[in-house]
């Protein structure tokens, strides 16, 4: 700052080095910035707040390291299913076939187990998933279709294929105990289960790959604008395809670990685990319009589905099924506040 | 063919070969002839306008230029080779940038995201290296004197720093072309200065920029030389200095000045002026957009707004009908004040608007002529709700035959029809409101001569009939002969009105000139002020 | 010469399939029931007939309510809770007799409805994420109103609204005409139904013309609600049993296939009634014609999943043209 250039009794506003700053011009203000930070960080606030409660209203019954692995466990196959679904929704789509391609993985899972073979368990569902993500993603960017029929078209295609493996839902294929993957739903690592070794481990590499690659980078521009996107050269096609397909194969994962911790394949599971898991996403401070959000939100949103069901089974006296009401309603709410929050934004 | 060096007319200061060349290119829409044998050529290091009204053809002329359409005859050559862009990513990826007004840039990412985007630097592991793409990306917006928290994401930035990173995107691509398409529309004076500061430095560099503006000002002040089109055709084309402001406003609206001096149609017998206010609009304003607007409409009377595109008229017709949200200002019909930024008390106190974009605010295209003709009236032409299909042919059958609307019947979709029947059947839609004051938006753009010629005609036979019009219209001769009095605008505010008795082409380009000239006077000491370092503060 | 072969060959090509997007849906019918019928001809039986019928009526009735839905642009998926939420409702006030039962249960469903509406319209929320809300809350609260359990059904009368017939037709047979024609009329006839079809045409010129669109858009969620409410009256009194975990569940999947198969385009702008009924008989078909030929159920899905995608890759074109 040049002291000499400021006499008088005004205050500097000269210690700014050019005229250009008067260009900085960043037009937000203090409510429209506090606005985006309880959109970044809210659902985070609101899984401690409810932790809190719960430890205050249950004590220890509630609030002991065994209910919250627990907790974070019965968390683990839907927060695969949300991180595909974090990277679809941020690129601007909807994928409605998550519970379905977990339903058709833990029964092709368990089918290929009666050969014998772990590594067939775990390649034929990745392999059949994969395919039908793959088409989903073809048939959204090459064939220019609304993501949410096309992937209501798989949704009704992997559980009817499911329906058709398991002939009908009346064969339960039993997995065979002495399997090596079998451990992966049912073993641990430092006292704390596979799942949520492997579903922490999706979310660290989820994060870097959406915060710190170019992919990722890529994702989030095609989803705030495909246009301008593609002006700008991005493949906008191959991007579209991987984020269908990773999304396939992370409900795939969850499906094989949900076979190997049952050690049996069942049709009929999964249904309606891709809405939570959009809810999930959409708690998380994830924009449903795409183009910004975060894989730590959806982190946040998985754990408050699962707390928030928790809490409801401690309880007791509540009727179980008020946790739809409430995981309902959370979600309704969430995306109201969320849409005056952009409207303030936007102002 | 025969090249014919029409360049030699445009002394760049490049002597070298044209960068982009446009021949005699053509291109039509249906009945409507859009560009009709255009060329122009664009040297390294040149900054050149391109002038024309509503409708002229220059976003046409632009879309040729960058792969949106194919032209029908004629052809592009970039950097000598002749060339067809499929599509806009084409013209994109060869080094042609199109700014547009709604800047083309991902509003949720960082700045740096969105400069670097696509071409990451990344580390060792494949992993975007934030650091140095910030110290780019800082470097990068310092260049054009701009410093901002690149981080921060791009829609928090005003929208002169959004453009700069537009710019400054295309130039690190390696763009030899840069169109610019109003860029100054919505940017405060001190924005603007530094656009064209930036501006500067690219030609210095040996950019060539193509600058789409009806600011005249600017025009003299940053472009060597200069295109007008008018309906399509290029009327003009040459170095701006050799064309004064008045010379360059007779070109756009197609008034040579000498002959344009004729009055108004009506001639000045009808005094209707004297007669009984309808419409009072007072202190419309609205930011960056409309400046303490009035408008006085009598009964009976065709009150046109004057003004080139972009000058406010459109926006003043749409707060009138509730449409344009206002910051301050009150509509009153007939002595009773309407509800602001609402449509339907707009329409209950009898105000009618036929908008500007037909397409996209007019017509209902799955719908047939009938419905789109009495959309506005179902409710009065039902009984509990359930349609009376007799009454309802019977106000578009009426319609249509007042309005010579050629459909094959009234169950036609109106997507099949012409442009000039589709305006009728809008106008046929807001005169079944009957409405006290009508305002015409454009009615008669991009319509063949012949519907023109009758949509003009029914206008004056609805005001002899004690209808009240508001008019607007890119061709100055249709307002100024078909008002009985004006109100001239100019950067949304009124710099003059013409009483019935005044109204002629000739006083209306004075009045837009004298504005014109008197802005481009105020500029100078708001410059220098900016260029003083010593000057912190910014004229009031 | 070849360039206007070509030309003639593109426009006969587009003509055929703007043909097939209209029609293709009673082709589809007309082919199956010939196959049915040449495989079988006891498909043909009044017994066979009535069966397949019977079993349409519940997504039929909540089509019609979603195709008006994406006439306007929208998209309703808390059909098959507001199914759920009508039947647990029914079965919970059933002690005040059928009618107040009825009634409970269709203004429990108009309230949903409302809230639907108020969300896209006032709120301004996508309808996918706004009728999804409602879609997870819903069945939580029909759970909650049935305490999660399965109610069975006694009432002589609802139990003669399930399964009477009136001169051989059933009567939930009947009240789905009568509704379709309703719904026809409404769409067809009245000041409500252009509203509907010019929201979804083009929303900014229908308020520059002064279309209420915001009250238009609570109408048509609420219309999509009362709707369920009737199929999850009728789909109980048939079964004679409230099942609010099941009931419903899945349905606005078939709802959407049938009105997308039926022609109406998810673009808005327009909504075929006869289709939409003809979309939801021909899902019933498939499902029919696979199971009678020992193909299962889950084969129905998979060749419905495919119908859906043919039938929206028809659409696109349109939008490209």
């Amino acid at each position: 700052m040049s002291a000499s250039d400021v006499a008088g009794p005004i205050p500097p506003p000269a210690g700014l080095p050019t005229p250009a700053t008067s260009l900085t011009a960043e037009s937000a203000t203090r409510r429209e910035r506090a606005a985006a930070l309880i959109q970044r960080t809210g659902a985070f606030v609101v899984l401690i707040v409810v932790t809190l409660l719960g430890a205050i209203a249950f004590g220890p019954k509630f609030a002991n390291v065994n209910n919250f692995l627990n907790i974070i466990e019965a968390s683990s196959f839907l927060a695969l299913v949300a991180i595909g679904m974090t990277f679809v929704i941020i690129g601007g789509g909807i994928d409605l076939s998550g519970g379905s391609i977990l339903a058709l993985a833990a029964v092709l899972t368990a089918f290929a187990a009666q050969s014998g073979e772990s590594l067939a368990a775990l390649l034929l569902p990745l392999l059949v998933g994969g395919a039908i993500g793959l088409a989903n993603g073809l048939l959204i960017s090459r064939g220019r279709m609304a993501p949410f029929i096309v992937t209501l078209a798989a949704l009704l295609f992997a559980r009817g294929l499911a329906f058709a493996v398991a002939d009908n839902g009346n064969t339960v294929y039993i997995i065979a105990r002495d399997l090596w993957f079998v451990q992966l739903g049912q073993g641990s690592l430092l006292g704390i289960r596979w799942p949520i070794w492997i579903a922490g481990a999706a979310f660290l590499i989820g994060w870097i790959v959406l915060e710190r690659t170019r992919y990722g980078l890529a994702v989030s521009a095609i989803g705030g604008s495909e246009e301008a996107s593609r002006l700008m050269g991005l493949p906008i096609s191959r991007v579209k395809i991987a984020i269908y397909t990773v999304s396939a194969l992370l409900a795939t994962l969850a499906g094989i670990l949900v076979a190997a911790r049952s050690s049996s394949g069942l049709s009929t599971i999964g249904v309606g685990l891709e809405l939570q898991a959009i809810a999930a996403v959409v708690i998380g401070g994830t924009l449903l319009t795409g183009g910004s959000g975060s894989m730590m939100g959806t982190l946040a949103g998985v754990l408050l589905l699962g707390v928030i069901d928790n809490l409801i089974n401690q309880v007791g006296t509540l009727s179980e099924y008020v946790q739809f009401v409430v995981s309902g309603a959370f979600l309704l709410i969430v995306v109201v506040v969320q849409t005056l929050l952009t409207r303030e934004q936007r102002r | 063919m025969q090249l014919t060096p029409s360049t030699a007319s445009v002394p760049g200061p490049a002597v070298s070969a044209p960068v982009l060349e446009v021949e005699g290119v053509s291109k039509r829409f249906g009945g409507v002839l859009a560009l009709d044998d255009v060329s122009m050529d664009l040297h390294a290091g040149q900054v050149h306008a391109l002038v024309g009204e509503n409708g002229a053809g220059k976003s046409t002329l632009i879309k040729v230029m960058t792969g949106v359409y194919q032209p029908d005859t004629g052809e592009v050559r970039f950097q000598g080779v002749p060339t067809r862009f499929a599509r806009p990513r084409d013209a994109q990826l060869a080094g042609i940038s199109t700014i547009y007004q709604e800047i083309n840039l991902v509003p949720q990412l960082s700045v740096a995201r969105n400069l670097f985007l696509g071409r990451e630097p990344t580390n060792r592991l494949g992993l975007v290296d934030f650091d140095r793409m910030r110290a780019g990306a800082i470097r990068m917006m310092e260049r054009y004197g701009v410093s901002v928290d690149v981080r921060r994401p791009l829609q928090e930035m005003s929208l002169g720093a959004q453009q700069t990173v537009a710019i400054a995107r295309a130039v690190a691509e390696q763009h030899r072309v840069l169109i610019m398409d109003e860029p100054t529309s919505s940017l405060e004076p001190s924005e603007v200065e530094r656009l064209f500061a930036a501006i500067g430095m690219l030609r210095s560099e040996g950019v060539s920029l193509i600058y789409v503006s009806h600011r005249l000002d600017e025009i003299f002040r940053i472009c060597d030389s200069v295109t007008v089109l008018r309906d399509g055709r290029r009327v003009h084309h040459g170095p701006v200095r050799e064309l004064t402001r008045l010379s360059l406003i007779g070109l756009m609206l197609g008034r040579e000045i000498a002959e344009s001096s004729r009055i108004t149609g009506f001639g000045d017998e009808g005094d209707v002026a004297g007669g009984e206010v309808l419409l009072e609009a007072r202190g419309l304003a609205r930011r960056h957009v409309l400046e303490d607007v009035d408008v006085t409409v009598h009964r009976g009377e065709v009150m046109g707004l004057a003004g080139l595109l972009g000058s406010g008229r459109s926006s003043t017709a749409k707060a009138i009908y509730g449409a344009q949200p206002i910051d301050a200002g009150s509509v009153t019909i007939g002595g009773q004040t309407v509800a602001p930024g609402s449509v339907r008390a707009a329409i209950r106190a009898g105000i009618a608007l036929i908008p500007e974009d037909r397409k996209a605010e007019g017509i209902v295209p799955g719908l047939s002529v009938r419905d789109n003709i009495t959309l506005g009236i179902l409710p009065s032409l039902s009984r509990f709700g359930i349609l009376a299909g007799k009454a309802q042919d019977a106000v578009a059958d009426d319609l249509i035959d007042r309005l010579h609307i050629k459909a094959s019947s009234r169950d036609q979709k109106v997507s099949e029809l012409s442009g000039g029947n589709q305006q009728k059947v809008l106008l046929a839609r807001m005169l079944a409101m009957a409405p006290r004051l009508l305002i015409l938006d454009d009615p008669t753009r991009g319509i063949d001569v012949g519907a023109k010629a009758e949509i003009q005609a029914l206008v004056s036979e609805l005001a002899a009939r004690g209808l009240s019009v508001v008019l607007i219209s890119s061709d100055l001769e249709e307002v100024v002969e078909g008002s009985h009095a004006l109100v001239v605008l100019r950067d949304g505010a009124v710099v003059g009105s013409l009483q019935a008795g005044e109204v002629s082409a000739e006083r209306v380009v004075e009045l837009i000139a004298a504005a014109a000239i008197a802005a481009a006077i105020d500029e100078v000491p708001e410059a220098l002020g900016t260029d003083d370092p010593t000057n912190g503060g910014e004229p009031a | 010469m070849t360039e206007l072969v070509a030309a003639q060959a593109r426009r006969s090509r587009i003509e055929w399939r703007e043909w097939l997007r209209e029609n293709g849906v009673y082709v589809g019918i007309v082919v199956l029931v010939i196959v049915n019928v040449l495989l079988s001809p006891s498909f043909l039986s009044e017994r066979s007939l009535r069966l397949q019928v019977v079993q349409v009526v519940p997504v039929a009735i909540v089509s019609l309510g979603m195709a008006v839905v994406i006439g306007t642009r929208g998209i309703d998926i808390s059909v098959g809770s507001v199914m759920a939420i009508a039947a647990a409702t029914m079965a919970a006030f059933l002690g005040y007799g059928p009618i107040p039962a009825i009634i409970a249960a269709i203004v429990a469903c108009i309230v949903i409805g409302l809230i639907n509406g108020g969300l896209v319209a006032f709120v301004g929320i996508q309808p996918i994420v706004a009728t999804l809300g409602m879609l997870v809350a819903g069945r939580g609260i029909a759970l909650v109103i049935a305490n999660g359990k399965l109610t069975e059904i006694f009432d002589p009368m609802l139990t003669n609204l399930g399964t009477a017939a009136f001169m051989g037709i059933p009567v939930v047979v009947l009240i789905t005409i009568a509704l379709a024609v309703a719904v026809s009329i409404i769409v067809g006839r009245t000041t409500f139904g252009r509203h509907v079809l010019a929201t979804g045409g083009n929303p900014v010129a229908s308020a520059l013309s002064g279309v209420p669109a915001k009250r238009t858009l609570v109408a048509v969620y609420v219309l999509s609600a009362t709707l369920a409410a009737i199929a999850g009256i009728l789909a109980t009194a048939r079964v004679k049993a409230a099942d609010p975990s099941y009931l419903g569940s899945l349905i606005e999947l078939s709802a959407i296939t049938a009105v997308v198969v039926g022609g109406t385009p998810l673009s808005g702008g327009r909504v075929r009634v006869a289709g939409t009924i003809a979309g939801a008989l021909l899902l019933q078909l498939i499902t029919a014609t696979l199971i009678r030929n020992n193909l299962s159920d889950s084969t129905s899905r998979m060749v419905a999943a495919l119908i859906i995608l043919g039938a929206v890759y028809l659409q696109r074109d349109k939008g490209n043209t």
